[in-house]
């Protein structure tokens, strides 16, 4: 007798809704477990972890602070993965829109320039990444270098370029020589939504990008083009849907939202431009996109998700004395449990029972 | 009706803000660190000085740490964290803290800061270092001794003032024993990455040097030197179990005293905001035994080592020639000024290397 995966005649839609249920489910019981190990009370940590964090409006505040550029770069990069183009560099994108919006905040610095500074930042900051997200697609569409290694390979070379910048020409000229610019004027600063609290605009645009997105998914012909040239790219040839076009547009819509999250980062929650804005917003945003079931809201549901498990991590950190390195085996086993729960949408297990008369005569 | 309806919700969070005060009989003492507890580093020698602290005054204080936490958007979230889980002292020890930690700082006057190594302070906010360039010279001194290529290794982690200062300090001592070493300088631009660290290492022994120095916190560099048969000098804490026929003498940072008096001034209710740049006299930092090495270099290492921390010697001492080959203007008097130090922006004459950024 043998278990074994068969795949399914058609896509199971229910498993498709639920999967991510019981990826969750599989995840906590695996943590009780971890925990009941670490010597920690499992149910005082579930608590830590997931519903502390949404029981005071600091935690609230901190989980949407922490959730606005995931959401906004996973919902990028969603595009592109329905339309089956690889973005893997959305990090690098975030970093050089942080720094083509930095630029102007750098230059604007003490000159009482107007109100007009802050939306061209965020402007520009799309723009760059947009632009710098079309490299790969570019070399993809004209040459067929493979996206994945290309748009990767850039984010060290945003990453260096930032680095350059902050250490050399736009180092505070107060700052003794700390890589970092000055702090940004109140004008280049996103404004705080809340008086003394932390949340900020950034996190309506976000909602606002969700929002949009979902409009061009479910509602207009090119949402439909980029799910069609995705799920059955032979179809959509013979429909007559350029995918080249399509994966040069879904990499710029991505590269303009991953660079918009990166300004909005900068100007934001950090004030000025440093090394190390992206704890790895850029890769964080990929698990946060799957978890999402590519689906805007899904993302959504996510990236907060996500967020939560930072600020859950931190709070059992404190209250607990749990390490963070927890919180890191919890993100990696959730990931692992969705992506081994997605199998069944299109697989299902099977018990077969071997013809052993066959087995003897081919022995 | 829109607008009453923001202003209703955020009524609503800021009345859920007050309710998270706890009251504790202990004081609460929190720290953030950049590194894990396990980095056998800068972070391992800053929880070593909690677990001090906690040994001496455990009694009357609770100790909370968060480790791991990125110099980025997310050290103020973790400082304010603290804050809200009733911690009344904060040591953040890292520099890129600094900002977070001012903002916090504004944010909640009746806490008390402590940050390591920047320049801000304010009412509620003190900042403490050490003066590790008096451990470079001496390094310097033992390096020149015992390099027979005359060639040093040494892997930066940032070209900042602190490290600039150090490779300074090293390369004048170096001088004074053999007036041609020449220094090859890495920059890992990391605090903390053992692959980086190592293949930093490798590179350095390739090209001829024969003692490695770090500025880097990890033990990957001694572990290489060892492999590969050269000399070595520990960071932070004590290495020589990653290299016992290799490491000369290790800087090691000695938080304890320092978090036992602040913590002790803090339950007496003296606690203000100060500005510590302590040195070998103030115990701030220690040298590790000086080992792998002949009596006479011993000698000379405890030496200078006495008399850095009796004030007769200063590691830059005026005058100091800049690599231009123009002599540095000289602000303290006999010596550089400790705001030069402090601030230190260009490489001594003698280093074949420029300086990145400059």
């Amino acid at each position: 007798m043998q278990l074994v995966l068969e795949k399914r005649a058609e896509r199971s839609n229910t498993i498709a809704l639920i999967s991510p249920l019981i990826a969750i489910v599989l995840t906590i019981v695996t943590m009780v477990v971890l925990f009941a190990i670490l010597g920690k009370n499992p149910l005082l940590a579930l608590h830590a972890y997931f519903i502390a964090p949404l029981t005071d409006s600091y935690s609230l505040q901190e989980i949407a602070v922490k959730a606005t550029p995931l959401v906004m770069i996973a919902i990028g990069l969603s595009l592109c993965y329905l339309a089956n183009a690889w973005n893997i560099g959305a990090e690098g994108q975030f970093l050089v829109g942080a720094v083509a919006g930095s630029w102007i905040a750098v230059k604007t610095q003490g000159t009482d320039a107007g109100v007009w500074v802050l939306p061209a930042m965020l402007v520009l900051a799309a723009a760059a990444g947009a632009l710098y997200a079309l490299i790969p697609a570019i070399c993809k569409v004209k040459f067929g270098a493979s996206e994945i290694l290309t748009s990767l390979m850039l984010v060290y070379v945003a990453d260096l370029f930032l680095d350059y910048l902050v250490r050399g020409p736009w180092r505070d000229p107060h700052g003794f020589n700390f890589p970092t610019t000055a702090e940004f004027d109140p004008v280049a600063t996103v404004p705080l939504l809340i008086e003394g609290g932390r949340l900020h605009l950034g996190s309506i645009i976000a909602l606002l990008v969700v929002a949009a997105v979902a409009i061009l998914l479910g509602r207009t012909i090119k949402g439909f083009e980029i799910r069609v040239v995705g799920a059955a790219p032979r179809a959509a040839r013979f429909g007559g849907f350029n995918s080249n076009q399509l994966i040069i547009l879904t990499f710029a819509v991505s590269g303009a939202l991953a660079g918009l999250a990166g300004i909005i980062e900068v100007a934001g929650p950090v004030g000025h431009l440093q090394p190390g804005i992206s704890p790895g917003y850029g890769f964080t945003a990929i698990i946060v996109a799957f978890l999402g079931r590519l689906n805007p809201l899904g993302i959504l549901i996510a990236g907060l998700f996500l967020a939560l498990t930072f600020i859950g991590g931190e709070q059992a950190q404190i209250a607990m004395k749990i390490p963070l390195d927890v919180t890191k085996v919890f993100q990696g086993i959730l990931l692992f449990y969705v992506l081994a729960c997605d199998s069944l949408i299109l697989y299902r297990f099977k018990l077969v029972f071997p013809n052993r008369q066959v087995a003897r005569g081919a022995g | 009706m829109r607008k009453s309806l923001l202003a209703l919700a955020a009524g609503l969070l800021l009345a859920g803000s007050v309710s998270a005060a706890s009251a504790a009989d202990k004081l609460k003492v929190g720290f953030i660190y950049l590194g894990p507890i396990g980095d056998l580093g800068w972070t391992y020698q800053h929880d070593l000085a909690r677990q001090a602290l906690v040994k001496e005054l455990g009694d009357k204080i609770e100790t909370t740490y968060l480790e791991n936490v990125p110099e980025g958007p997310d050290a103020e979230r973790a400082i304010e964290q603290l804050v809200r889980a009733g911690n009344k002292l904060i040591f953040t020890t890292s520099f890129g803290y600094m900002d977070p930690t001012l903002k916090v700082a504004k944010k909640y006057p009746n806490v008390h800061f402590e940050h390591s190594t920047g320049y801000k302070r304010d009412k509620n906010m003190s900042t403490y270092s050490a003066k590790w360039y008096q451990g470079r010279y001496i390094q310097g001194l033992i390096a020149a001794k015992m390099s027979k290529s005359g060639v040093l290794g040494y892997i930066g982690s940032f070209p900042i003032p602190e490290v600039v200062s150090g490779i300074n300090a090293t390369i004048l001592a170096a001088q004074t024993i053999n007036p041609n070493i020449k220094v090859k300088i890495i920059w890992a631009n990391t605090w903390f990455d053992p692959g980086k660290e190592a293949d930093a290492a490798k590179a350095l022994i390739d090209q001829g040097a024969d003692v490695i120095m770090q500025h880097t916190d990890s033990p990957a560099a001694m572990q290489i030197a060892s492999e590969r048969g050269k000399l070595a000098f520990g960071q932070d804490s004590e290495m020589i179990k990653f290299g016992p026929k290799t490491q000369l003498t290790s800087i090691l940072d000695t938080w304890g005293p320092y978090y036992i008096a602040r913590v002790k001034a803090e339950l007496d209710g003296t606690w203000k905001s100060e500005d510590t740049w302590g040195g070998l006299d103030s115990h701030m930092f220690a040298m590790a035994p000086y080992t792998n090495m002949p009596d006479d270099v011993k000698k000379i290492a405890e030496d200078a080592q006495a008399a850095i921390t009796a004030g007769k010697l200063h590691p830059f001492k005026c005058p100091v020639v800049g690599q231009d080959g123009k002599e540095v203007e000289c602000k303290g008097g006999a010596n550089l000024a400790d705001g030069q130090i402090l601030g230190m922006n260009f490489y001594v004459k003698g280093i074949d290397d420029k300086l990145p950024g400059k």
